[in-house]
């Protein structure tokens, strides 16, 4: 079909409706242009920058567990409140409130405020959730919170020392928390993401970083053990007033510190804390002369390393012994006369013990005392861990060989008297000290004859059935040895410079399982011995430990009553 | 209406099917991001109030640990066994030790 005749002329109308389209076009289109080629980056940026956020994802702290999975350190969420200056109105309505939630006063607040230069003020950290939640409903522009951990130690002070503690900010200070920090701590991550104007996450662009959540500690501690160990110590600490006292329980098969106690003790949920020594884990950064209990190393190492044996009779006579210039004397000027080995152990006889001692060469005494693990750290890895102090006897030096083979001249921690015991009620076999949780048993090193191991445990075991009647168990057989160190001052050794009370022992003698070391430093109520101080502290924790561990009695005849029937020995 | 009808008539044919195919190919493509995009906020909406839920579980879970920490502290045991309850170790001639 075709259009007859012709259309109305109204060609400048038509021109001119045509111009005028073609222009709003072209304003469009150069629009268009301004907007996608000249101003893109700008526009891009700007709303980007509106949009596009990235996010942090904070690593909460793993936990620490004792061996049977009980918490002993948590993170849990708080809220900090923190403010910028720039942004608050110090005339808003509802800063008295603010304040009062805070428990500050509004002047405080507002000198807070004062520094404009800053655009970051703490007001206050940590508080409970619920009451961070009254400060959001107020709704003050430049008041904000931000969500943080802090660390609850359930246990508060009866693990403390092993436990340590972490800063404000959730760094480890001391103990364990320090020694595994990275372990624990994780690594925050962050990521990239779109938010809305409600500032709703609505889209994920990117993983910038991944987060890493800390991980838990399982450690070889027993709640149940270290807590009996801290009422114990704790309640001899008291009686016997005295300025400290430390405890340590090792597994002897696997070497695990199963108990590690000290006393005065701190709560680690409190943060003001003054600089004072309740807060040294003494078991393992003290270093102390133990006197007497080194006595057994000092046997161990003649019937190591010459054909002496138990039986063998040494006279000790007239209870005095010249070396040089110095006098080796027994304890309260005894003569024991002629007695077997086992007798100069049972009563301590600081003569026979030189006697010993002083006939093998010069090394001797101290290549035991070292292959045990005295001198060395432990390598527990526990932060400012001692290695004690050992030095190498010269060799015309008798009277220091004599001092070191009674326990004098030489410095060893708690944790590595309880360690030398371990060794001997292992067999022999020195296993690595840890305080994490081992599954498998560790192979160790023989560093002691088995056969002399052996005679050593009989040994210890006869001086508490027949002298120290304080470390007995009902039920066992234990073996021990007591010592009763004098401290050295300024002015070296004087009569009122204070003891150390020190027992270190097996439990059961006939299989050991547990290796046990209870220092009192200073006890000051009378009585000092370490056989009347620190034994009955040994038999406490001995007991529980074998209860808790369900170890069966070895003794089943009748029960005999803990009745001390002999002075206290050295 | 008289449309002219040539030799490009298929030709013609033959592009209109083309583009609309395409035309329609574009426009379910289209659909289909705008799909995906939403379903991908979706989830994400999801993941996010499942991460929110895994972080309040794991902060309830902590406070509970740490409630039980307390309520089961060994002092407070034996504190309550032996003041309340009257309990008390039993002394050695009260045990006995039986032979399998």
């Amino acid at each position: 079909m075709k259009f007859k005749g012709n259309f109305p002329k109204f060609t400048f109308r038509y021109v001119t409706l045509i111009l005028v389209l073609l222009v709003g076009v072209a304003g469009l289109g150069w629009r268009v242009v301004i907007l996608q080629v000249f101003e893109k980056g700008f526009l891009k940026s700007q709303g980007d920058a509106r949009t596009l956020r990235v996010v942090s994802m904070p690593a909460y702290r793993g936990m620490i567990l004792d061996r049977n999975h009980e918490p002993l350190a948590i993170s849990t969420p708080v809220e900090s409140i923190w403010m910028n200056p720039k942004e608050l109105d110090l005339t808003h309505a509802e800063l008295p409130e603010l304040a009062k939630i805070l428990q500050m006063t509004v002047d405080q607040l507002k000198d807070k405020a004062k520094n404009p230069s800053k655009e970051f003020v703490y007001l206050q950290r940590h508080l409970p959730p619920a009451v961070a939640e009254q400060v959001k409903k107020l709704e003050i522009p430049g008041i904000h919170a931000k969500s943080e951990y802090r660390r609850y130690y359930p246990a508060a002070e009866v693990v403390a020392h092993v436990v340590g503690f972490t800063d404000i900010d959730d760094h480890g200070q001391e103990g364990l928390e320090l020694a595994y920090d990275t372990w624990l701590s994780g690594a925050p991550g962050s990521k990239r993401i779109i938010k809305d104007r409600m500032g709703r996450q609505v889209e994920y662009i990117e993983a910038l970083k991944d987060m890493r959540p800390g991980q838990d500690v399982v450690l070889s501690i027993d709640q149940r053990l270290q807590y009996l160990a801290h009422r114990e110590l704790k309640a001899a600490v008291d009686e016997h007033r005295a300025t400290a006292g430390t405890a340590v329980v090792l597994d002897v098969q696997t070497g695990e510190i199963l108990a590690m106690v000290n006393h005065p003790t701190f709560n680690p949920n409190q943060r003001n804390r003054q600089r004072d020594g309740r807060y040294r884990n003494r078991a393992v950064v003290d270093r102390l002369e133990p006197g007497s209990v080194m006595k057994t190393f000092a046997i161990t190492s003649a019937l190591q390393h010459s054909n002496i044996k138990p039986t063998t009779l040494i006279n000790t006579s007239p209870g005095i012994l010249q070396i040089g210039s110095n006098v080796v004397k027994e304890v309260e000027n005894k003569n024991y006369g002629i007695i077997d080995v086992a007798t100069i152990l049972r009563k301590s006889s600081n003569v026979g013990v030189t006697k010993l001692t002083l006939a093998l060469p010069a090394d001797k005494l101290w290549e035991t005392y070292s292959r045990v693990g005295f001198g060395i750290s432990t390598g527990s890895g526990f932060p400012g861990e001692s290695g004690g102090y050992l030095e190498r006897p010269h060799q015309n030096r008798p009277f220091v060989l004599a001092t070191m083979a009674f326990g004098y001249g030489l410095a060893v921690t708690p944790l590595q008297l309880a360690q030398g015991y371990a060794v001997l009620g292992a067999n022999g076999i020195k296993r690595p000290v840890t305080f994490i949780k081992t599954e498998e048993k560790i192979a160790g090193e023989q560093v002691i004859d088995p056969r002399v191991a052996q005679q050593m445990v009989d040994m210890l075991e006869s001086v508490i059935e027949l002298g120290t009647l304080k470390a007995k168990v009902l039920g066992y057989h234990t073996a021990g040895k007591s010592g009763t160190a004098r401290k050295a001052g300024k002015h070296g050794y004087q009569a009122d410079g204070g003891h150390v009370a020190v027992f270190a022992g097996l439990a059961p003698a006939r299989k050991p399982k547990f290796a046990i070391a209870v220092f009192i430093d200073e006890p000051r109520a009378g009585v000092y011995y370490g056989g009347q101080v620190a034994a009955p502290v040994f038999s406490k924790i001995a007991a529980g430990a074998l209860r808790l561990f369900n170890v069966p009695p070895d003794t089943l005849e009748p029960a005999v009553p803990l009745v001390q029937t002999e002075e206290p020995r050295l | 209406m008289s449309v002219v009808y040539g030799p490009l008539q298929n030709i013609w044919n033959y592009r209109a099917v083309l583009v609309t195919g395409l035309a329609c190919c574009v426009v379910l493509t289209a659909l289909s991001v705008v799909y995906t995009k939403h379903q991908s906020r979706t989830l994400y909406a999801k993941l996010q109030l499942l991460q929110t839920k895994r972080d309040a579980l794991h902060v309830e879970w902590s406070q509970l640990l740490l409630e039980q920490g307390t309520w089961a502290s060994d002092a407070r045991v034996e504190h309550l066994a032996r003041e309340e309850l009257g309990m008390h170790t039993p002394p050695s001639e009260q045990i006995m030790v039986l032979r399998p």
